[in-house]
């Protein structure tokens, strides 16, 4: 810890659902050096000032996805973002936007949690290899990784539901990280179910909703680029239609 | 109160819980499951592991020389036959989850890679990339949603475990979300809530890693095994104690001191290896506790350096180059510059130990049964028997599927063999156990909740940090029962019943110190050093040595009636093929091997 300590104000949107009727904000001076976090900023306030205020958190090190919370009206995860750069400003932290606010800055994500298994994220092989014995790998090289990885890596946070315009909209919107679930599996040589998927994909709730704002990528704290696997699979899609224009199923 | 019916319950959806949940539902979609956990399962502290999970795979490997790792890297407490069973199913389960999806990563021809870690001979530990345990959960989590047997109560909270005749039967949880209380009944109730690093200041954990599970089953009579055995990772970040993998040394990554020196090969793990080439058992691949029993040596030698946050040694991974770094460690490079400033591409990382994983648990056979019959337990939170005095990294990442399996089939066999439990009994403990926790509410003491989990965690790092003595154990001790009576005296804020952390908060910290008793009376019982328990007292420092005529054993902390401390036990370990001997790394380990061959070959 630094021996000059600076300190920030910081307001804290409230709501206690059995308590009160609207949320409300409530305002804090937390002292900070160069490596506190928001997260570290909302222990300071809970442990010295208001033991009541409720947020999720657990691994502080950005990859359990429970600390997504607004600062300053941008979705962010609170154990990554530091009071640092926002010096010289006042800090504001909201629950995450685009969700029902469950208590303080604790949202209810079940709407995100019920797309995330709606799409079918798992592997669905074909028949033959439905069995494969328990002492062989699917052969996959690191190229034929390399389609898939990346959309692999998102921690279900909801930072990018919190800044999806057209989820705001369409909260029916299958919306980014589903999406990009979904394209993850389809794009693994393992898999063999996207046509099980193709409902989804090419629903009105699918990848057409999306009008390419980006700004998911832009917040999304583990640089899934959401935005660019909701491109792609429009493509799959668009493939898919025409493909099945001109050769009906049997 | 909402009541439940169930075949099996399990608390906690870490690695362990969905591995198991998995396996009922696939040995019978009939029996119902009923996944209990206090966060999302994808928050679990699975999601931070990072090095991978071992299992033999390379023709140069075999199941011996893993069993020999891992035993002689326990310092000879493990159950020997468990972990037989274990390395011979690791190689299934890891490729399990491969077919399920797991982004394993690859050698150029499509087969999955192996890497190098501590304490293992040969490389068979299994990685994706240094986010193993984040694409192991993920990948659970998501195919466990085909399965519609099992039925998720995510952010629920395990205030009591149900108990009739003896044998367990559910639990009683509250709900976070909807503030309300929930009595599940089941014919068999899993513990997989992970580890109790939250017991200690400086940890690699999570928030919700605070050893509930072990202070659930502790309170019912069944006991807590081998507590002592607390693992500090040699290489955690300095100030916030986030974990750099030990991947990082398998790739190559070397410790200096002050002097710009590889001081491990001053503590029987020379000789120096060259840099970038690392061998298996030597210098920087040595097992977990001797690593960080030589910084605290090095420490006491003025040979560590000095920063604002504390004393470190530097982690060095630049003379691997970029493109190997983020390609491999891509996580540890995040990581490092984010949370210390520092690229790992460009200069080397402040680093020192900090606790990291529990090696004891709840004491279970080899097919995680507890001695109450309906209860079970697998990963961290239990005692199978594999880790001893020590683990190897990478054995517990798959200790989580291996006995997630293994514990899903054998409650789906107990599920079989009994009818739907239910009685008034069970209800009353259900409506005692919300009691309790709806009581806390009315105390009206002053007692600061965040003082006493700082004193318990600053008191456990210095009675029963690295080395151990009487005197500093017997502090702890004192502090510890102090801290039992002041936390009777918190007074909650918080009268609302959604979403209400400070409460549950209030009810962790109480599992948490109930676990930390344990430790530390284990420990100050253990009149020896073996593996991560490491004594400097004793008559002539008789407790320096390994005494394996008195504690080739392992200890039990049992909960005493009306006592506020545990009552400790020893009971034997199973030795089949692998008598004890000196625990050797580098130089002298192979001198060992060459002296048993010519021996044998005689």
């Amino acid at each position: 810890m630094e021996a000059t300590q600076k300190t920030m104000k910081v307001t804290v949107l409230r709501y206690r659902p059995e308590q009160d009727k609207e949320p409300w904000e409530q305002t804090f001076d937390v002292p900070y050096h160069k490596d506190t976090s928001v997260l570290e900023a909302l222990f300071y306030i809970k442990d010295n000032f208001e033991p009541s205020l409720s947020f999720r958190w657990s691994c502080r090190m950005a990859v359990c996805g429970s600390c997504g919370m607004m600062v300053n009206g941008v979705p962010h995860l609170a154990c990554k973002t530091f009071l640092r750069d926002y010096e010289g400003k006042d800090m504001k932290i909201e629950p995450l936007a685009n969700f029902p606010i469950e208590r303080d800055l604790v949202v209810d994500l079940s709407d995100l949690i019920e797309k995330i298994e709606r799409i079918k994220p798992y592997i669905i092989p074909d028949a033959k290899n439905a069995n494969m014995p328990l002492n062989k790998n699917f052969k996959q090289t690191p190229m034929q990784m390399e389609a898939y990885l990346q959309f692999a890596q998102c921690i279900n946070c909801g930072c990018c539901y919190a800044a999806c315009p057209q989820y705001k909209l369409n909260p029916k919107f299958i919306g980014p990280a589903a999406l990009t679930l979904l394209y993850r599996y389809n794009v693994d040589n393992r898999d063999a179910g996207a046509k099980l998927r193709a409902p989804f994909l090419n629903s009105e709730e699918g990848a057409w909703s999306c009008t390419f704002v980006g700004y998911c990528s832009e917040v999304c704290p583990k640089h899934v680029d959401p935005s660019s696997a909701i491109q792609l699979g429009k493509k799959m899609s668009a493939t898919d239609y025409v493909f099945n224009m001109i050769k009906p199923e049997h | 109160m909402e009541k439940y019916q169930f075949d099996v319950a399990i608390v906690g959806a870490g690695g362990t819980g969905l591995r198991a949940a998995i396996a009922v539902a696939q040995a019978d979609p009939k029996l119902r499951v009923a996944l209990i956990s206090k966060v999302y399962p994808m928050r679990s502290h699975t999601v931070a592991a990072e090095g991978g999970a071992a299992g033999v795979v390379r023709d140069d490997d075999s199941y011996q020389k893993h069993f020999e790792d891992t035993v002689a890297g326990g310092d000879w407490l493990c159950e020997q036959d468990v972990v037989e069973k274990f390395v011979r199913q690791a190689p299934e389960e890891l490729y399990q989850l491969e077919h399920w999806g797991c982004p394993w990563s690859r050698k150029p021809n499509g087969d999955v890679n192996v890497r190098r870690f501590g304490g293992m001979k040969v490389p068979r530990t299994w990685f994706a990339a240094d986010k193993s345990g984040f694409h192991m959960l993920h990948t659970l989590y998501q195919t466990s949603v085909q399965f519609p047997s099992i039925q998720r109560f995510d952010e629920h909270f395990v205030l009591d475990l149900l108990e009739e005749d003896g044998e367990c039967k559910g639990v009683v949880c509250y709900d976070l979300q909807n503030g309300a209380f929930r009595q599940i009944n089941a014919k068999a109730v899993f513990l997989a809530t992970g580890g109790a690093g939250r017991c200690y200041l400086f940890n690699t954990n999570g928030g919700i890693v605070t050893g509930d599970g072990m202070a659930l089953a502790y309170r019912h009579g069944v006991p807590l095994r081998d507590m002592e055995f607390v693992q500090y990772h040699p290489t955690g970040l300095l100030g916030c104690g986030l974990l750099m993998t030990e991947g990082c040394r398998g790739e190559g990554g070397v410790l200096y001191n002050k002097d710009g020196y590889r001081y491990l090969q001053d503590y029987g793990l020379g000789p120096e290896t060259p840099v970038g080439q690392p061998k298996n058992k030597y210098m920087e691949l040595g097992p977990r506790d001797r690593l960080s029993q030589a910084f605290w040596n090095e420490s006491k030698k003025g040979r560590t350096i000095k920063y604002p946050l504390g004393e470190a040694v530097h982690l060095d991974l630049t003379h691997l180059g970029e493109k190997y770094l983020h390609e491999r460690l891509p996580l540890i490079c995040e990581l490092a510059m984010t949370y210390s400033g520092v690229d790992p591409v460009k200069a080397p990382v402040p680093v020192r130990p900090v606790v990291h994983y529990t090696m004891g648990g709840i004491e279970t056979d080899g097919n995680t049964a507890t001695r109450m019959p309906g209860l079970y337990a697998g990963g961290e939170c239990a005692s199978v028997g594999i880790h001893g005095a020590n683990r190897l990294g990478s054995n517990s990442l798959v200790e989580t599927i291996v006995f997630g399996k293994i514990g899903g089939d054998a409650m789906a066999e107990r599920a079989h063999s009994l009818k739907d439990f239910d009685s008034p009994e069970l209800a009353r403990q259900a409506e005692a156990a919300q009691k309790r926790a709806l009581d806390l509410f009315d105390v009206k003491g002053t007692e600061s909740m965040s003082k006493i989990r700082h004193e318990m965690g600053q008191s456990m790092e210095e009675g029963v940090g690295i080395y151990r003595e009487e005197e500093s154990m017997k502090k702890t001790i004192e502090t510890l029962k102090t801290l039992q009576n002041r936390i009777k005296n918190v007074g909650l804020t918080d009268r609302g019943r959604v979403f209400n952390t400070e409460w549950m908060n209030l009810i962790e910290l109480g599992y948490t110190l109930d676990v930390a008793q344990c430790m530390v009376h284990s420990a100050i019982n253990r009149k020896e050093s073996r593996g991560s328990h490491q004594r400097l007292d004793g008559p002539d420092g008789a407790y320096k040595q390994r005494d394996d005529v008195n504690f080739l054993k392992h200890s039990l902390a049992f909960k005493q009636e009306g006592a506020d401390e545990p009552r400790i036990e020893l009971s034997p370990v199973k030795i089949t093929t692998f008598q004890p001997a000196k625990r050797v790394y580098g130089a002298e380990a192979e001198a060992a091997e060459a002296a048993k061959k010519a021996k044998e070959a005689k």
